[in-house]
């Protein structure tokens, strides 16, 4: 890995994991649930650490989506946590969430687009945009970790005063490349 | 493959278990759990899933997260457990003890042209929450084990656990309970002091 990459990466390990997850708090959230992404595990931390934070990791992401209706429909406000590639295990849960009007917010950590190295990851990373869309939920992006306060808190305006679904996708970039070896190539 | 040998009547078990509710609240799954649920008595503490199949446990278990101080039962089919069997784990994990399953098995996919379930070829939902890490599970065949899983249900310290209630397959009549979702999550919220606005 060249210099100027070494420099990206480090670029990108900024706070924006901290930057949401105040802005989370400032919008009363709950309940947070997950399946693990390297790219959230800060934000898991932080969840699982806070004590006003109930945090309950899945077997699998529609389990997510299904709990957010149930802790709306108790008073709680929910925020899912994936990778793009759990977004198509969501399509028919997706379902409850138009018919009912239930706010469901997301964020998604992206794979198969920014510097992937294993193309596994890349047709469900192309598709998770239009993986929501086909199913009503809005789709926003967090490409630069100065914007995420900003995002976050428009599509947790969206999701829980606009009663929407709403998916905030976190570019790839933001995470940096993945480490596969210790030898740099 | 023999199929389930359940004998209980799904409407006259469900409408026991929901006998003197008091501040129960209920999510029920697709199908005739939906239906079998809203014929023991409408109310607004209860909320009929009408598709989001597999989805029932967990619907329940945000509620449950959200509202510790009341009880939530989760009434579905075996179809429908199975098709969220990950649930269990899920749930297992938070050891809710406000949360309670009850799973209507009669072995078959109901709604469908009853089909036999993996249940119905032998897969055994209790043992599996218990192997999940639901330390309350029980096997219910008849009227009496029904009432002592109702009187479970007032101690909230007590779940999460899971009945596999033994029911008889066939048709019965369709009870159809209201199936706009936007209306009934705005009564179900009602019902817990939550302005609609």
């Amino acid at each position: 890995m060249d210099q100027i990459a070494v420099h990206q990466d480090s670029a990108t390990s900024t706070d924006w994991p901290v930057a949401i997850y105040r802005t989370l708090k400032n919008f009363g959230v709950a309940q947070v649930s997950y399946v693990p992404d390297a790219g959230h595990s800060k934000l898991i931390k932080l969840s699982h650490a806070d004590a006003d934070i109930k945090t309950t990791v899945l077997t699998t992401e529609e389990e997510g989506v299904a709990l957010s209706a149930g802790a709306w429909l108790g008073g709680d406000r929910a925020v899912l946590l994936m990778q793009s590639s759990g977004v198509g295990n969501c399509i028919n849960m997706l379902s409850l969430m138009a018919s009912c009007r239930f706010p469901l917010l997301t964020l998604v950590t992206m794979r198969g687009e920014w510097a992937e190295f294993n193309p596994w990851q890349i047709p469900m990373g192309r598709a998770t945009p239009q993986a929501f869309e086909i199913m009503g939920t809005t789709v926003l992006r967090l490409d630069h970790p100065d914007d995420a306060e900003e995002v976050i808190s428009a599509a947790a305006s969206l999701a829980f005063d606009g009663d929407q679904q709403v998916a905030v996708l976190i570019s790839q970039r933001m995470i940096g490349r993945k480490k596969w070896t210790k030898e740099t190539h | 493959m023999s199929a389930s040998t359940g004998t209980l009547d799904r409407r006259a078990a469900v409408n026991a278990l929901l006998a003197d509710r008091g501040d129960l609240l209920v999510i029920s799954g697709l199908g005739s759990s939906s239906y079998d649920v809203f014929d023991a008595g409408e109310h607004p503490g209860n909320f009929y899933l009408w598709g989001a199949m597999g989805g029932a446990a967990m619907v329940g278990l945000g509620l449950a997260l959200a509202q510790p101080k009341r009880p939530v039962l989760v009434v579905t089919g075996d179809g429908e457990q199975l098709m969220g069997i990950g649930s269990l784990l899920t749930i297992a994990t938070k050891q809710p003890g406000n949360l309670s399953i009850a799973v209507l098995d009669n072995g078959h996919f109901g709604e469908t042209g009853m089909q036999l379930s993996h249940s119905g070829l032998g897969a055994k939902l209790e043992v599996i929450a218990s192997g999940a890490g639901i330390g309350h599970v029980s096997d219910i065949a008849d009227m009496a084990g029904i009432d002592r899983f109702r009187k479970s249900l007032r101690d909230l310290a007590g779940g999460p656990r899971l009945a596999r209630i033994r029911i008889a397959a066939g048709e019965v009549e369709r009870a159809l309970p209201p199936r706009d979702g936007t209306y009934l999550k705005n009564r179900f919220r009602g019902h817990l002091g939550f302005q609609v606005r």
